[in-house]
């Protein structure tokens, strides 16, 4: 067990290896950490006097990881986890700042519920919670939310989560008066009218099966769509989890223009594809729908080059009835807090990304799509530390499994890979017992 | 896998899921299986003992008379208790799960669940959570499966053209894309080594990567049915029109409905069959439903003694009649 820390406590973590790729640093270095800040790396400031040492040799030591996009299900949908259960998740897989998405019940349209999100995460203390407001009233597509309120009550962007615009001519208003405001738009690329009911990719698998399946062009098309308006709004905008070569593809072009566009992958699309719901398999039931192996291929390659600079979790944790139907009535999601970091790591060990690279994908690249001063250990940044050792295994079962949500199709993995110390603000919240 | 689910250790059925993951041995002994029923079938007291005591459940959460029906003759032939439920909307409307419907009728110690469901894989979900006693038959799961259709089918090829399915053409003709029939024919064809399979449907109703099914894609009716043996015709739901499928069933017809006329273009002995119900006038017109190449009716016979092969086997007879 650990004692109570407080802010005023001075840290000192010894001996890990240091990541933080917004600095370019990668080296074995001490980090010393007064009153809940980076105070310096590498040698200490002068009469720092540490009254805690915690031993990171063998570990890395990295920003604490930023997560774009878990749901927490509170308010409204704590029958499938609430914030106590998805912080104390959180801050075992080393996630610090997680954002969640406004489609809560109800759903996140005024500064009340931006406050009572941020004062419960506050409360519990494990993790820092930050709000997407909604971009439409209710998400209902077609009035616009008060996002004047919304960014003065501290949301991080406004989204319709996967709830569709009525037209595109209320897309086009909804992002001009988000641009007024400087708000970030999040945007979950999806042609509701091509992807209509469907449940799985439109592809051999789906024919196969007979599932209604939901086609490349319902991302494509709303993507293209989406350029065309970000472009004439001159919003910042960021596509959520895309999941197709041929979106990517898009994205990368209008980067190259110069377009303000960002874009992440959710981590369940960089190992999983259609194939993986050969037997009806419901934890493989995700909206968007996984795609094809090529897509998983070009999904990796376009995190390795930047395109992607984020990759999230995703994070829908359901309670087990939730999955006990047929496949096309299971509700979507994986739940994904626990694996963020050892399923990234993986790709390290797959050599797709470099150590450093992927620290970058789970930090600095996310806070910076949230302009958040946060994904990083420079001097005087909030002291969010994660200090994992890379070579320890296990297994990924409902014994370590800590989110409240079941639903993973990665049940049963052997991880590498384990957070030992999670620091938010230089307080320890989280220690690997024994 | 689908196979391994249905199939136990010593390679007899357990359920019967999807013709997916049967091999050719097992589907003709069902087959062979079948034939041997007929008999009992035509015979003046249609009743054989082999599952007295058990009792089957038809679970139906879709409407259904022709399948519904003969699995029930199918199981009084064997003399088992059959009971009805029909769940299109009450339990779902008063809150029960599926998993609780079933548990429910499980307590009743039912023997064998026969399901018919809107969902593709529903059946495999309910395999996947019954009692180790109970057997699970698909009767139709959405647009996935309809396993027992497509050995009747079979049966009814096999009985009018021969067992060598090797040198028959066969297609198929109209929505492909939302049957469950369809693509429960498709794998039986390909595992009785079918000389050629085709499936005839304009582009909407054709679905994405078809020839991976190991098919022939055709959009033209007169190329596709072209020499054909066999022509299966299915039923083109009303709701289609809705959905930007179709403009409407009049030219539905005109384009994909098979007429004498155009039957030439298919062999001069060509079987023409039928899930049924009809639409007459969308599908095909009377003179080829009551004509002299239709077997539509000899399906829904046949329909009763490939039920009875499967229920029983399921039940783990392996020599359903010795007689």
């Amino acid at each position: 067990m650990t004692a109570p820390a407080t802010l005023t406590q001075k840290l000192r973590l010894k001996g890990g290896r240091v990541i933080d790729p917004a600095n370019k640093v990668d080296d074995i270095l001490d980090v010393y950490i007064a009153d809940g800040r980076i105070a310096a790396l590498g040698a200490a400031p002068e009469g720092f006097g540490a009254t805690r040492e915690i031993d990171a040799g063998g570990c890395i030591v990295c920003p604490g990881l930023v997560d774009l996009c878990a749901r927490v299900r509170e308010p409204g949908q704590e029958h499938k986890a609430t914030i106590a259960t998805e912080s104390v998740a959180a801050a075992a897989g080393g996630i610090t700042t997680l954002c969640c998405p406004p489609d809560t019940n109800p759903v996140v349209e005024t500064p009340a519920d931006i406050e009572l999100i941020r004062l419960r995460a506050e409360k519990i203390g494990k993790t820092r919670i930050v709000t997407l407001g909604a971009l439409t009233h209710g998400l209902d597509g077609e009035r616009l939310s008060e996002m004047a309120a919304l960014k003065n009550a501290g949301c991080v962007g406004v989204s319709n989560a996967l709830r569709p615009l009525a037209n595109t001519l209320v897309q086009r208003r909804a992002l001009e008066y988000a641009a007024t405001f400087d708000l970030t738009v999040f945007l979950h690329p999806n042609d509701h009218w091509l992807s209509a009911n469907g449940c799985a990719h439109e592809g051999r698998v789906a024919t196969r099966l007979g599932l209604p399946g939901i086609p490349e062009a319902a991302e494509t098309a709303a993507v293209a769509r989406d350029l065309t308006l970000i472009e004439q709004t001159g919003i910042r905008a960021h596509f959520c989890h895309l999941t197709t070569a041929r979106a990517v593809n898009m994205v990368a072009r209008a980067q190259f223009d110069g377009l303000p566009v960002t874009a992440d992958v959710a981590i369940p699309y960089l190992y999983l594809t259609e194939v993986d719901i050969c037997d009806f398999d419901s934890c493989c039931h995700v909206i968007p729908p996984l795609r094809t192996t090529q897509d998983r291929q070009h999904l990796r390659e376009a995190l390795k080059r930047g395109t992607l600079s984020a990759v999230c979790s995703d994070h829908q944790p359901h309670e087990a009835d939730a999955k006990l139907r047929a496949f096309p009535s299971t509700e979507p999601g994986i739940s994904g807090l626990d694996t963020l970091l050892p399923l990234g790591l993986r790709l390290v060990d797959e050599h797709v990304l470099e150590l450093g690279e992927l620290i970058h994908r789970l930090t600095a690249g996310p806070a910076g799509i949230l302009s958040l001063p946060f994904g990083t250990l420079s001097v005087g940044a909030s002291a969010d530390v994660c200090i994992f050792d890379p070579d320890y295994t296990w297994q990924l079962n409902t014994d370590t499994l800590l989110s409240n949500g079941h639903n993973t199709p990665f049940m049963n993995w052997e991880m590498k890979g384990r957070v030992i110390h999670t620091l938010l603000a230089g307080k320890l919240v989280h220690s690997l017992a024994g | 896998m689908n196979g391994s689910r249905q199939i136990d250790n010593h390679g007899r059925l357990r359920h019967f899921l999807s013709i997916e993951g049967l091999n050719r041995k097992l589907l003709t002994d069902i087959l062979d299986a079948a034939e041997s029923f007929s008999g009992v079938t035509e015979q003046t007291v249609k009743k054989v003992p082999l599952l007295r005591g058990k009792t089957i459940v038809n679970l139906f959460f879709e409407a259904s008379t022709r399948t519904r029906t003969t699995f029930e003759l199918a199981a009084k032939r064997l003399s088992a208790d059959i009971l009805n439920i029909n769940i299109t909307q009450s339990s779902t409307v008063k809150g029960e799960t599926l998993l609780d419907t079933l548990r429910n009728l499980e307590a009743m110690h039912v023997d064998m669940f026969v399901v018919r469901h809107a969902d593709s894989g529903a059946a495999h979900f309910i395999a996947e959570h019954v009692a180790p006693h109970v057997s699970v038959i698909n009767a139709g799961d959405g647009r996935h499966a309809h396993p027992t259709q497509a050995l009747l089918d079979m049966f009814t090829i096999r009985r009018t053209k021969g067992p060598d399915f090797g040198r028959l053409r066969v297609a198929i003709v109209g929505d492909i894309m939302h049957s469950r029939v369809a693509r429960s024919q498709i794998h039986a064809l390909n595992l009785l080594n079918t000389g050629e399979i085709r499936i005839v449907a304009p582009k909407t109703l054709t679905p994405a990567h078809a020839e991976s099914l190991g098919v022939h894609v055709f959009h033209e009716l007169r190329k596709g049915i072209e020499d054909a043996d066999v022509i299966i015709m299915l039923r083109l739901q009303r709701e289609r029109m809705q959905g930007a499928l179709l403009p409407s069933e009049h030219e539905y017809y005109e384009l994909f409905g098979v007429t004498k006329a155009k039957l030439a273009a298919a062999k001069p002995d060509v079987t023409i069959m039928h899930p049924g119900p009809i639409n007459r006038g969308v599908e095909m017109d009377s003179e080829v439903a009551d004509g002299p190449h239709s077997v539509i009716l000899a399906q829904v016979t046949h329909g009763i003694a490939v039920r009875m092969a499967v229920m029983s086997m399921a039940m783990h007879h392996k020599e359903p009649v010795t007689e």
